[in-house]
């Protein structure tokens, strides 16, 4: 199919996963973590299709959980940034280290 | 080479090297327009796999919604050419040692897998998704949809809860 093998899209997408963890693990900045975030997601997402297409073509089952977590992950990030905004009202900071209360 | 593979090739190089600026340039506003080209990469490469209602999702949802609401936020909490903190080396490196070796472990478990590939065709519509998504039958959609179309009023209640600004409190 196309004449490219599954293996090489699965490295291309576990390569965008570790790529999202290595910025989540460096990241201290909240959003800057939050797209870390949103890069792992989206590998997810390349698997779910990859393997929708070239192991169960019968069937539409991937492209509906990818469906869902496009969904989902635009709720995530609306929340996480309504938290970022009210964190940085109170903090003036929205670095990790410096939210270490839970006061507000 | 067919030219399938040359445009799968860029695609995949482009995705990466945007990613890996994304999490490696020290200016947010930077990071941001990185992320927004690797997610059209992303597009391209479900383009490319030949689902273009998941591409045309991609680019509603994510370019134009997602992105566009890191970019007013970092507006709203920071100056956008500033630079961030530097991360330190020690950390720098560790993590991206415990990333290698994480990758390296994958590829090696994907690589002694055997996938059973199959050989029909990979035939979809947006007519069939659109029956299967709302089909309360067997192998139907309809509790997962009406359950995110729950989620999503709740995600957006809670924004405004949360980033509502709160009166000053009357002083007594």
């Amino acid at each position: 199919m196309s004449g490219i093998p599954i293996y090489q899209i699965l490295i291309v997408s576990t390569a965008l996963f570790f790529i999202g963890m290595y910025g989540l693990f460096t990241r201290r900045n909240m959003i800057t973590m939050l797209m870390s975030v949103e890069l792992i997601l989206n590998s997810v997402n390349i698997n779910f299709v990859v393997f929708n297409k070239y192991l169960y073509p019968g069937q539409l089952d991937g492209l509906f959980f990818t469906i869902f977590i496009i969904a989902i992950a635009a709720a995530e990030a609306a929340v996480g940034i309504a938290i970022i905004i009210n964190l940085y009202r109170n903090h003036q900071s929205i670095d990790v280290e410096d939210a270490s209360e839970m006061k507000y | 080479m067919t030219a399938s593979q040359i445009i799968f090739y860029l695609l995949s190089a482009f995705i990466l090297g945007t990613a890996i600026l994304s999490v490696a340039t020290k200016k947010i506003f930077r990071s941001a327009i990185w992320l927004l080209f690797s997610l059209i990469g992303i597009a391209g490469l479900y383009f490319w796999l030949e689902v273009e209602f998941i591409a045309a999702v991609q680019i509603v949802v994510y370019v134009g919604g997602i992105v566009v609401l890191i970019i007013f936020s970092i507006f709203l909490t920071q100056q956008a050419g500033k630079e961030m903190p530097k991360t330190p080396m020690t950390r720098k490196v560790a993590s991206a040692l415990a990333v290698l070796s994480g990758f390296l472990l994958s590829i090696i478990q994907i690589y002694k897998y055997e996938f059973q590939l199959s050989d029909q065709r990979f035939y979809w519509t947006v007519e069939k998704i659109g029956l299967k998504m709302l089909n309360t039958e067997e192998n139907g959609y309809a509790l997962p949809f009406e359950v995110v179309s729950m989620l999503l009023l709740a995600a957006m209640i809670g924004c405004i809860v949360i980033a509502i600004k709160s009166k000053p409190e009357e002083q007594s």
